[in-house]
């Protein structure tokens, strides 16, 4: 008996290896063949390994209000999920426009404010927005990139059509375990690998390195590169660290740098040494308790007055949560037609506005039937999926939108793709999204696949990490 | 002074900083600790292990006399009290629980390892994936275990595992971690708990009363005596050069005063001598530094007192006092090199939204 002696019916979703009729789809092909070859035993054997070498590596990540055992491998399953060439290179372009549309929205956004005053998109919007820093009005970033890192959230609907379904534009997290999936693959079935045609990842870290030596202020000396984390305690820590040492750069906390005359120095068992840029994981608000919250720990007095004065460069800058806002996000496409004069190259997904009128009546009237999100929360923290919740739940939810209509947006559910996975008895057909990361550096990149999140619980469409998801590594092929 | 914006002109991307030289305060700081917390754990364990052997050796022990040799471990150590306060009394049993599981007693050989990973994984990014892979196994090894496990399976096992692991580690760190600052500040916090620790372990037999003046000289009191060598892997070097009995007073002079055994007194402070004066840039004949002072004075008394000396203003209160002058000297160099504010808390650092 194999891995594949069952097929599961792929059922009423777009499946990522079986077409309609249960033929596997070309670009599986080798795949199905290597684990039909796979007895049982020794696929659990490799399974094992993994986890096994996850644990031991400390590829873990912190759950929130979770004190016993906080920290938790992300479970890794072992069947791939595949996207031939071309159907890359679409959504390659797709990210691509939609990004350089956001950095010229948010550079707008600071400056003139055409696209508001073209009431394009309703400057009430704007300025109800909480990511909205209207203290950074005409302050101008380094090659007016605002976003250097991005990690944008993708579906694909019942069709198989991609639709974008978030744009994470402050701190996106994941990319690690897109870096280290890669390698378990490539220990615990070496030899797909080498015929498969599989695009690599780990350029990542070295285009990473390069986006951010790009926004160093101009000076004689070699710039310093520093990445700002929370913590040990925060739940990306391991990211924050893996990051780091892929780059060769300092790990520093807020209390490990302080500012002098406008410039920043880390505390070293020499002396005060000078950083010129830093990548930061740290929301704005805790940046520096002198600006934004007072009560910050994390963050470093007089870090956004060495900001403005332009010696030390953020990435990504402070403000762009504005973007990310989910409300903004359904203006997104207008935004892409309005910069660039296109359509959106990867569509998003229809969204109803709780701040507008009409569509907060829908809203109300049919809670249960939509996903009901807010608009500032991460991680698949405060949201409702109407269908899959009780009755107390979608009430408490209604009162919430008709409370704070700005706060909330809506969507019909979307019937995530399915892609096979492992589960206890054999492969089934489980819901994953995807995030490819983008860099903006000299160049615009998306590094060829991302992180394939998967819904493990049978029917869950929540893939988040904090909710019961698991991960696939994401192969790009050079052919179709 | 703020500078005029200028960015560097496009397509010519500079190359960073060279990071060789640069060690953070902080991470300087987990370095020391996270050295000195495995050598802590590999000490407690050795203890454990060398006591319960010794137990199980005197079947004569009644109860009165184990619960006396437990408390005068206990009492050495430090945690009477504390140990009180959580346990009925002091039996084999309840002393392992105390001393290896407990994360109440912050001396525990779990919570060491613990913090030891903790500020490992603090610096995760400036120490060798084999040393960290090293730490992370230990503490899941140690996670995975029991009071009751070990029992059941024999404590030989578990200690040895805890201690060839500390020894893999100081292997590993010795094979995969470059000769820089961050290496002193390992060997140091590595020798401030080793010189620590062996005061400790002989100060153990000050404590342990023998059931009467006849006893002295007998055959239980060798027998602690020879436990005491092996509390501190010293049995055979001790043998080696003295190879006759073992007398009390040449115990205390090898583990005090040899230079050449690696987990003596005098070996260790003439090793924190030289890696303080490397931290701190000491290189001239006459300390510049308190830490300095305070290490050339202790060194000075270990290269120039006779055990005839210290046995005449007592071995207890010697060894309690180059305790005190250790910690002395490892506080001067953390202020000295150490300077940055108090930790942001966990709910803070927890509320960063990962997106």
């Amino acid at each position: 008996m194999s891995l594949l002696s069952n097929p599961y019916d792929p059922g009423d979703f777009f499946d990522e290896m079986y077409a309609a009729g249960g033929a596997v789809r070309p670009h599986y092909r080798s795949l199905v063949e290597r684990l039909s070859s796979l007895s049982l035993p020794e696929f659990e054997r490799r399974r094992a390994a993994v986890d096994l070498a996850f644990l031991r590596r400390g590829v873990t990540f912190t759950v929130y209000n979770d004190l016993e055992g906080t920290e938790r491998i992300f479970p890794f399953d072992l069947i791939p999920r595949i996207i031939p060439a071309r159907e890359w290179s679409r959504l390659e372009a797709g990210l691509i426009q939609r990004i350089t549309a956001l950095n010229l929205f948010l550079h707008d956004l600071y400056h003139e404010q055409k696209i508001l005053k073209d009431k394009v998109v309703p400057a009430a919007q704007i300025l109800s927005a909480k990511h909205f820093r209207r203290e950074f009005m005409n302050f101008s970033v380094p090659h007016d990139i605002y976003v250097h890192i991005c990690g944008t959230d993708l579906i694909r609907d019942r069709d198989g059509t991609y639709l974008v379904l978030e744009d994470n534009l402050r701190c996106p997290s994941g990319v690690s375990y897109m870096i280290e999936n890669r390698s378990a693959m490539r220990r615990a079935f070496p030899n797909l690998f080498q015929s498969y045609g599989v695009r690599p990842v780990e350029g990542y870290s070295e285009m990473l390195l390069k986006s951010l030596l790009h926004i160093a202020p101009a000076r004689d000396e070699r710039p310093s590169v520093v990445l700002l984390t929370p913590g040990v305690y925060n739940s990306a820590y391991f990211e924050h660290c893996f990051l780091a040492r892929q780059m060769g750069i300092p790990i520093v906390e807020g209390r490990d740098l302080l500012v002098q005359d406008t410039r920043v120095f880390m505390r070293t068992t020499a002396g005060l040494l000078p950083v010129d840029v830093i990548y930061r994981r740290i929301d704005d608000d805790f940046l520096d308790p002198s600006v934004f919250r007072s009560d910050s720990m994390l963050g470093v007095p007089g870090l956004i007055a060495a900001y403005r004065a332009g010696t030390v460069a953020l990435a990504n800058s402070v403000g762009t949560g504005v973007a990310d806002d989910k409300v903004i996000y359904a203006y997104v496409p207008k935004v892409i037609k309005y910069y660039l004069d296109q359509e959106p190259i990867i569509p998003n997904v229809p969204t109803y506005l709780a701040s507008e009128p009409e569509d907060r009546k829908f809203i109300l009237e049919n809670t249960a039937k939509l996903v009901v999100k807010s608009a500032n929360e991460a991680g698949g923290y405060g949201m409702l999926i109407g269908p899959a919740s009780t009755k107390e739940e979608v009430a408490q939810f209604r009162a919430k939108v008709a409370a704070n209509p700005r706060n909330f947006i809506a969507q019909d559910p979307i019937m995530l793709s399915r892609s096979p996975t492992w589960c206890d008895n054999g492969l089934e057909g489980r819901h994953i999204d995807l995030r490819p990361y983008v860099l903006c550096g000299e160049k615009t990149v998306v590094t060829p696949g991302g992180l394939t999140r998967v819904a493990l619980r049978k029917g869950s469409l929540v893939v988040n990490s904090s909710q019961g998801g698991g991960s696939k590594d994401t192969w790009v092929l050079d052919e179709d | 002074m703020a500078q005029p914006r200028k960015a560097m002109p496009a397509s010519k991307i500079p190359a960073p900083r060279p990071q060789a030289n640069v060690m953070l305060s902080r991470v300087a700081h987990s370095l020391y600790w996270m050295s000195r917390y495995i050598e802590r754990a590999e000490n407690i364990a050795r203890l454990l292990e060398v006591n319960l052997q010794f137990i199980i050796d005197f079947r004569g022990y009644d109860d009165a006399h184990l619960r006396e040799h437990w408390g005068s471990i206990l009492a050495s150590s430090g945690d009477v009290e504390l140990f009180e306060e959580h346990y009925d009394s002091a039996d084999s049993r309840s002393v392992t629980e105390f001393f290896a599981f407990d994360l109440r007693n912050s001396n525990s050989i779990l919570s060491c390892v613990f913090s030891a990973r903790e500020n490992a994984r603090m610096i995760r990014d400036q120490i060798s994936v084999e040393m960290w892979e090293t730490i992370n196994e230990l503490y899941l090894f140690l996670k995975s275990r029991s009071t009751a496990d070990v029992w059941a399976a024999g404590p030989y096992e578990f200690f040895q595992d805890i201690k060839r692991n500390s020894h893999l580690f100081q292997g590993l760190t010795d094979s995969t971690y470059s000769r820089s600052e961050g290496w002193e500040f390992i060997q140091f916090g590595k020798f401030v708990e080793r010189a620590h620790k062996t005061t400790r372990i002989l100060d153990v037999k000050y404590h342990i009363l023998l059931p009467s003046a006849g006893d002295v000289g007998g055959a239980l009191d060798t027998a602690q005596w020879q436990a005491v060598l092996r509390s501190a892997s010293a049995l055979e070097a001790y043998r080696r050069f003295y190879v006759r009995e073992i007398l009390p007073w040449k115990v205390a002079e090898f583990l005090i005063f040899s230079d050449s055994f690696p987990r003596s007194v005098h070996f260790c402070v003439a090793q924190i001598d030289e890696f303080l004066r490397r931290i701190l840039g000491e290189s001239s004949a006459r300390p510049r530094s308190e830490a300095a002072r305070l290490s050339r004075r202790l060194l000075a008394d270990l290269q120039s007192l006779s055990i005839d000396e210290v046995l005449k203003e007592g071995l207890h209160e010697f060894l309690v006092e180059i305790g005190t002058s250790l910690e002395k000297i490892s506080d001067e160099v953390v202020q000295t090199t150490m300077f940055y504010q108090a930790e942001s808390t966990q709910e803070e650092q927890q509320l960063q939204q990962q997106q």
